[in-house]
């Protein structure tokens, strides 16, 4: 039977992650450096939390929106960790992720043709969900020498009058790169002079290092109006499986977004929320904790992997190291492959992220110290054999 | 040194006091002789008393009893709770001894070879001070958590071998 699949689907590339994964499936004992989620499993006041909630049945539908009592967490959090305010009860709709607010977003956005600007190399959903929202997705490249941050340069160069929206995701997923309140501003101003509609994945912005504090576009002057401020728990506090993230966006454009997500979604599951409620109210200590050891583990992969000749940026967010791998002239794909198949060693190529992602590979430290040791040996001794000279 | 830094680890030592110290100067972005002189400094000022090793005893010396001992006793006139306190810590079989708050005075951790030498260690040496008012023994029948290691380990929870 000829299914006859929609040529705007059909015409999607598969992720690159996911042939990848294919083939790591097939062995045994490969260390993985390819996951992008945290190795913690969710802290147990969390997890009790939930418990005690199934156990007083709480397992129905939610308000579309999401619970108004995790709404009022989500407001008090953001106002407490980034400044801003938004009502809980009109500027905030809980999602099943980042991923699937992003897709709102961009459903509620998008007429056919306008163009979406996103840095890469970036997380892999956001081409593929501007093409399925009817946009059009134009990537800017950012560049090691520049740490991967967005120079406002390149997204002056990349604005046209068809340009509706900017996607940005700092600290960023594969690069772990970060922007300062002062790259910030300027990065705003070229928004609010050509009007651009700005989505913030803001997901690893609890997990930045050296004691630094996080910035976002959203507080710049003229920004909140037109951002949509995207957020979740996955990554801070080890929830990837509970699938909760949220927006945070002018009234109009959540009651939007809330129309797709009445239809497609219905509700974000109740059990995530009640757990992410105890996650926003009570959970600064865990994410502490494992914000310290990512950090530990951060320093000890940056040092392992210069060892071995690799260039590495320290990432200053995030739990993802970016090295060139130029040094061994393999390209990305060549490099992983061969890394898996000869080292058992699992990374994940740059190009999964974008082709100017070519010449480098995404090592996640969301692992435990032992296997990044073992790894990280492992590695040497394979940078050690395809070394040019 | 910085208070962080030491805080940090110390935070290594309790983890995992026999992690070579090479890992941990690569964890704190410290140099080798840096961690090797701050941990001397440690053990030098009393600040790290000693390491152990947690045993799990119904793996090994299965006849080992544990004892927890509630002990009321009645402070000196001169030295407090401390001078009696000190007497009962110097016991052997005392491997903690802490003053507390609430119903008793003194929660002390008794180790004996067997269940007849821990009976004796409260009947003929510990309740027989003249400052012991008395004593109320409890003993340890199974272990869940000890110093912050469990004694039946979750196996690790499943992830996806390579996701984005």
């Amino acid at each position: 039977m000829n299914l006859r699949v929609a040529n705007h689907v059909r015409d999607i590339p598969r992720s690159g992650i996911r042939d990848f994964f294919e083939v790591v499936q097939t062995m045994d004992d490969v260390i993985s450096l390819g996951i992008g989620e945290p190795d913690f499993a969710t802290p147990w006041h969390i997890r009790e939390a939930a418990i005690f909630a199934l156990e007083k049945g709480r397992t129905g539908y939610t308000s579309n929106l999401g619970l108004p009592g995790l709404r009022r967490s989500i407001s008090d959090y953001v106002h407490k960790k980034f400044g801003l305010r938004y009502e809980p009860l009109s500027e905030i709709l809980v999602s099943v992720g980042v991923s699937e607010a992003i897709d709102l977003a961009l459903r509620a956005l998008l007429n056919p043709g306008d163009e979406v600007l996103y840095h890469e190399p970036c997380y892999v959903s956001y081409a593929p969900s501007i093409t399925l929202a009817g946009g059009v997705a134009r990537a800017i490249e950012t560049h090691a020498e520049d740490a991967f941050s967005l120079r406002v340069d390149a997204l002056k160069k990349a604005v046209t009058p068809r340009t509706k929206v900017l996607m940005l995701n700092f600290p960023t997923n594969p690069t772990g790169a970060t922007m300062t309140a002062a790259q910030w501003e300027e990065i705003a101003a070229v928004c609010v002079r050509h009007d651009l509609i700005v989505l913030t994945d803001e997901i690893y912005s609890e997990l930045t290092f050296d004691g630094g504090t996080h910035s976002t576009i959203a507080t710049c002057p003229g920004m909140k109006e037109r951002t949509v401020f995207l957020h979740g728990l996955s990554k801070a506090f080890a929830m990837t499986g509970w699938r909760i993230g949220y927006a945070c966006a002018p009234a109009p454009l959540i009651e939007a977004m809330m129309k797709i997500h009445q239809y497609a979604i219905l509700c974000a599951p109740i059990m995530g929320q009640d757990a992410a409620i105890e996650a926003l109210e009570r959970g600064e200590e865990s994410v502490a904790t494992m914000r310290r050891e990512y950090e530990r583990r951060r320093n000890f992969i940056v040092g392992a992997l210069r060892d071995m000749g690799l260039e590495c940026l320290k990432p200053k967010g995030s739990f993802y190291v970016f090295p060139k791998i130029h040094s061994s002239g393999l390209v990305s794909k060549e490099f992983s492959l061969r890394l898996l198949q000869e080292h058992k060693v699992a990374v994940v190529p740059g190009t999964a992220f974008g082709p100017s992602g070519e010449g480098h590979v995404r090592c996640s430290f969301a692992t435990g110290l032992d296997q990044i040791k073992i790894a990280m040996e492992r590695m040497a001794a394979f940078v050690g054999q395809n070394q040019i000279t | 040194m910085m208070r962080v830094l030491m805080d940090a680890i110390i935070d290594l030592l309790q983890q995992n006091a026999l992690m070579p110290r090479a890992d941990m100067a690569r964890l704190l972005d410290m140099e080798l002789a840096e961690v090797e002189s701050a941990i001397a400094k440690l053990e030098a000022e009393g600040i790290v008393l000693g390491y152990q090793a947690i045993i799990n005893r119904e793996k090994w010396d299965t006849e080992k009893v544990t004892a927890i001992i509630e002990v009321k006793i009645t402070p000196e006139r001169d030295g407090g709770f401390d001078r009696i306190a000190a007497r009962i810590a110097k016991f052997e079989e005392v491997q903690s001894c802490y003053l507390v708050s609430g119903g008793y005075d003194l929660l002390i951790i008794v180790e004996a070879a067997n269940l007849r030498n821990a009976a004796a260690f409260v009947a003929q040496k510990l309740s027989t001070i003249g400052a012991v008012q008395a004593t109320a023994t409890h003993f340890r029948l199974k272990t869940y958590k000890e110093n912050g290691a469990f004694h039946q380990l979750d196996s690790a929870p499943e992830r996806l071998p390579v996701s984005p």
